[in-house]
């Protein structure tokens, strides 16, 4: 693992979201520092995927603040399309463009985003092709592909935007084991490479061995947010020992 | 009976064939307008402002609830000796409202195209920093039209038998073609059997056509 700096990428300050009557996040606090890679856990309806689309800007919050780098993204006129561009997402369903093919959906933003030439856009679309092992699949169209090969396209794809940090929406969720592990192999290998990354995830052992920190989720509320060793460890909070207990069935 | 002798002798002195050339210029030229308005209505209708929203609701409404042919005599009669088109040739007319009237279809259909598009879709477009107007143009309405071509196939079908209509404001297609030379001849039954058998040829080949042609553009979107 490269050195985590100690520098915040991002950060959280008392984060509600509330649809309609429900409240989903109950003032989220926290901080990710660059390199970072956060995995986030919780049971279902915890605030784990409403919290990461709070940092696109997919969802917007009730109330509090969101830093990124430098920017508040939840100030008063801020374009989300700023926002957006240096945040990439995946997502459990990988929702690939079908009617483009693989090396198309990842030129598509770099160009009408970024405003990059054909030719750069194509440079770094292969690059990266070849970086998740799928040089080979430049002109197949999505629906031609596996699963996990799907998935490794739309890593690339948010990587080609070049954002500072990445989000994972149960990325491995709608995947067979043997492809979760050929798509949590990339995400590893990004992790190295010092990406920042927030990865909300049912993948206990992964979030155990991969993670900087991890944080546990409740409620809407942050429970515990610690190293691996702390949290599968030696918890604190007795929602954590008992989270840990039913999905580990131990 | 049916006088064959007739129907070859129209044919061959060029009368039913620039009929029915006629009839697809007509259909061609109405459709694309059809396919353009109706993508604008389709915009309309999904606008989340009520002004541009209800007038494209009335619109389609007002266009799918009247007969086309009141259409075709209303915009002929009507509307276009009041916007000073007094001595425009009708197959303008023709064309202008059979292409408002198909528009109002198409707009219903091309909504229904983009309502269809899965939200991951938008969400995955609107991740990358892409605007709301680009999202629609380069992800949801390239799979919108893709997945509406069958039904602009069918809304050329359609429009091949129904330019028909326009007959009745003596625009010299096809059928206003047959009533001439049937009237003059007193060979009703032939002429129409004449112009059913070019129609439906018109038809069954364009339909062919249209699947080949889907079955092409579909090649990426299959396994």
């Amino acid at each position: 693992m490269t050195a985590v700096t100690r520098k915040p990428m991002i950060r959280l300050e008392n984060v509600h979201k509330q649809f309609g009557p429900l409240e989903v996040l109950k003032g989220v606090s926290a901080t990710v520092n660059q390199g970072e890679m956060v995995c986030l856990i919780g049971s279902s309806g915890s605030g784990k995927t409403t919290l990461l689309r709070c940092l696109n800007l997919l969802e917007v919050p009730t109330s509090g603040s969101i830093w990124i780098g430098g920017m508040e993204i939840t100030a008063p006129g801020v374009s989300m399309t700023d926002v957006r561009r240096e945040t990439g997402m995946v997502f459990q369903h990988f929702n690939l463009f079908p009617h483009m093919s693989v090396l198309r959906n990842l030129m598509l933003a770099p160009i009408k985003v970024r405003g990059l030439g054909y030719e750069e856009a194509e440079a770094t679309a292969l690059s990266l092709l070849a970086k998740v092992g799928l040089s080979d699949k430049a002109d197949a169209y999505p629906r031609q592909l596996s699963g996990g090969q799907q998935q490794r396209v739309a890593i690339a794809r948010a990587m080609a935007m070049k954002p500072e940090v990445l989000l994972f929406d149960e990325a491995t969720s709608a995947l067979d084991p043997e492809m979760t592990g050929e798509v949590l192999k990339v995400m590893r290998q990004l992790s190295d490479d010092g990406m920042t990354m927030m990865v909300v995830t049912h993948e206990m052992a992964f979030a155990r061995e991969a993670a900087h920190r991890v944080m546990f989720l409740a409620e809407g509320q942050v429970v515990e947010y610690d190293t691996p060793e702390v949290v599968f460890g030696n918890p604190n909070h007795p929602k954590t020992r008992q989270f840990l207990q039913n999905v580990l069935k131990i | 009976m049916v006088n064959w002798g007739l129907i070859l002798s129209e044919i061959q002195n060029g009368n039913l064939i620039y009929g029915a050339l006629y009839t697809l210029g007509i259909t061609a030229s109405s459709v694309t307008i059809g396919v353009i308005l109706g993508l604008i209505i389709a915009m309309l209708r999904l606008s989340k402002s009520p002004w541009l929203r209800l007038p494209a609701m009335a619109y389609v409404e007002a266009l799918r609830g009247t007969p086309m042919l009141v259409q075709i005599l209303l915009f002929y009669f009507g509307i276009f000796p009041l916007l000073g088109f007094n001595r425009a040739p009708a197959v303008y007319a023709g064309i202008i409202a059979a292409g408002l009237n198909s528009g109002a279809y198409l707009g219903e259909i091309f909504r229904g195209g983009i309502l269809s598009i899965d939200k991951g879709q938008r969400e995955a477009a609107l991740s990358l920093g892409l605007k709301n107007h680009q999202v629609m143009r380069f992800v949801i309405l390239p799979q919108a039209l893709a997945n509406a071509l069958p039904a602009i196939g069918n809304e050329f079908v359609t429009m091949i038998k129904d330019s028909s209509l326009v007959s009745v404001i003596a625009v010299s297609e096809l059928t206003y073609r047959a009533m001439l030379v049937a009237a003059r001849h007193y060979e009703y039954f032939t002429m129409y059997v004449g112009i059913a058998l070019i129609y439906f040829l018109m038809t069954f080949t364009i339909s062919r056509v249209l699947a080949r042609l889907e079955k092409h553009l579909r090649r990426g979107h299959v396994a």
